[in-house]
């Protein structure tokens, strides 16, 4: 497809590991995991949940996700050198359910409906920074931070912005435990992805912030090379049976990145591990032709962070991409998906040139980004 | 904070509009229902018997899942041919201001007593496109997108671009948004070609038609 190069200048991971993507790369270098163990309703379940000293310093005004917010774009914008008063500069922001533990302590009025709306969040972050242009705001399920980083991608391929920043952020509530765990979908252990004995994920709390350009000066830099979005019209809460709707997605995105399957040297999979997801995943991958290379899943690092897993994910899988140097799925031991996809058991190091990121949730949504150097 | 307008020329058609508010029912700009009901869940189900619809998958969706599928059927049923696209190459653009709070707030309520995961699964906006999507077997790119409030530009420009870039060759957008009392659908059909009645996809028309009242 058409248009200007559109590079990745910047980024955040703000988590349980770290308030910076550097941090962060070094805790997993050391093979650290943020998920541990904790009880609902006598159940056990495990997350990677800010303990209080790792969660940003208060801020008046501001609601947690709201200041999560602030904490990842700040760093993020910090290490660009980009200004948010800039003409030419979008903000756009990704959650599946921003500031709904409002409703567990807050007492439910008109105003508290207003207060919990991802767009009076988005607004106070934009305000906060001074961005000059109204936000964007994206709640698409677990596809929201891939969609976004494609949103962003597309303003600036039309010309539409010159820089764009992306973020997104989600919190456990108990509203969200509460609701995985009436799906029988929480793992009581660490997950494990595409494994024979995987049985179901863990939730994660985090942010992170990825910062667009399509300013010539960043050349070199990883390029956001295309995408594909698809909805497999099959099921709201179940994925599709045989993979074919995200393996369409995938194909989308390699032909707007004008790549066939030959071209992707590394793929960063959704892999939440329950049965059904990674079943349909290792499913589209093959039908992509891609099931030999080499894959991983980080939810065993960061458990699901929901409407923020697309851009945390692929902020690692960037910094991975520049190093050469690939974290490992942990969990995984022994194939547990029909197709025989190449799941990393451990850390490796090649020679990688792009990479693509895939992800699916519920009301059937998938989506798949192309990054590249 | 006003968004860029970069719309430059119309070049696509609303072959098709529908709307749903508190108490009427349009399609293509034509009063075709009108009703007097103080509840919002208690207007689609009028709206679902007197249309003459027959999904029982209907009642047991939330009601911003309800109020955009209704939109939706009412919006295709007529002229609108699904064997002449791809379901690769349908897709949506929606938006809203509560998310699915009206859900959400149900939902909760259920957690002091047990969790349900039947509510659970509609504390999603872009559920309702799902909803659309089984019903119409449509597989194309689909985004739900939370405004504070409707904004025909912004709409406009995403579709435009899906057009434009052949990632869709047809695409239903709007607003469909829910909350307790207060409750509002907003839906176009946009194609390439125009047919009998098209409208141009600009500004001014899509603003027009979201502005009916009964």
């Amino acid at each position: 497809m058409s248009g200007r190069d559109v590079f990745v200048i910047a980024d955040n991971v703000f988590s349980p590991l770290g308030k910076t993507t550097a941090e962060n790369f070094s805790g997993l270098k050391q093979n650290r995991s943020a998920v541990k163990p904790y009880q609902y309703r006598s159940q056990a379940y495990c997350a990677s949940l800010f303990d209080i000293g790792e969660f940003p310093a208060s801020q008046t005004g501001y609601t947690k996700f709201e200041q999560l917010l602030i904490a990842s774009i700040q760093n993020a914008l910090g290490l660009s050198g980009l200004s948010a008063l800039d003409e030419k500069t979008v903000l756009i922001i990704s959650s599946t359910k921003g500031n709904i533990g409002l409703l567990e302590t807050e007492p439910v009025t008109p105003a508290l409906h207003e207060r919990i709306g991802l767009s009076t969040s988005a607004e106070l972050v934009a305000e906060y920074f001074g961005f000059q242009h109204k936000p964007i705001v994206i709640s698409n399920a677990c596809v929201s931070g891939v969609v976004a980083i494609l949103a962003g991608m597309r303003m600036l391929r039309s010309g539409q912005f010159e820089h764009a920043v992306i973020a997104g952020a989600e919190l456990v509530s108990e509203f969200i435990v509460s609701g995985f765990q009436s799906f029988q979908a929480l793992s009581p252990q660490q997950c494990r992805p595409f494994d024979k004995n995987r049985d179901g994920l863990n939730l994660g709390e985090g942010a992170a912030t990825i910062i667009l350009s399509s300013d010539k000066k960043y050349e070199g830099a990883i390029k956001v090379l295309g995408g594909g979005i698809s909805n497999d019209a099959n099921h709201i809460s179940g994925p599709s049976r045989t993979g074919q709707e995200l393996a369409n997605a995938i194909e989308v995105a390699l032909k707007d990145a004008r790549f066939s399957a030959g071209d992707i040297d590394f793929i960063s999979a959704h892999g939440t591990a329950t049965q059904y997801n990674d079943e349909m995943e290792a499913n589209a991958i093959a039908l992509a032709g891609l099931e030999s290379v080499p894959l991983n899943s980080l939810k065993g690092y960061y458990g699901h962070t929901l409407g923020a897993a697309g851009i945390l994910e692929s902020v690692i899988s960037i910094q991975s991409l520049k190093g050469n140097f690939f974290f490992a799925t942990p969990g995984f031991e022994e194939t547990g998906v029909t197709k025989p996809v190449n799941v990393s058991a451990g850390a490796f190091q090649i020679p990688a040139k792009n990479l693509l990121k895939t992800a699916s949730g519920f009301g059937g949504c998938n989506a798949a980004v192309v990054f590249g150097k | 904070m006003e968004q860029r307008i970069n719309v430059l020329s119309a070049s696509y058609f609303i072959s098709s509009s529908s709307s749903i508010g508190n108490g009427f029912v349009h399609k293509d700009g034509t009063l075709i229902f009108e009703q007097t009901v103080s509840e919002g869940s208690a207007l689609l189900l009028s709206v679902y018997q007197h249309l003459g619809f027959n999904y029982p998958k209907f009642y047991k969706m939330d009601n911003l899942a309800k109020l955009g599928w209704l939109a939706a059927e009412n919006l295709l049923t007529g002229d609108f041919k699904h064997e002449s696209y791809h379901p690769e190459r349908v897709g949506l653009v929606l938006a809203n201001t509560n998310s699915s709070l009206d859900d959400d707030m149900k939902y909760w309520n259920s957690v002091k007593d047990i969790a349900s995961p039947s509510l659970f699964v509609y504390t999603l906006p872009n559920i309702v496109i799902g909803e659309i999507c089984i019903r119409n077997g449509f597989k194309g790119e689909h985004t739900f997108y939370i405004q504070e409030k409707f904004d025909a530009n912004f709409i406009i420009q995403q579709v435009n671009y899906l057009l434009d870039n052949d990632i869709l060759d047809a695409c239903i957008c709007g607003w469909v948004d829910f909350l307790e009392k207060d409750f509002k659908a907003v839906l176009f059909l946009v194609e390439k070609k125009a047919i009998d009645l098209a409208m141009a996809f600009n500004a001014e028309n899509v603003t027009s038609v979201f502005n009916l009242s009964a």
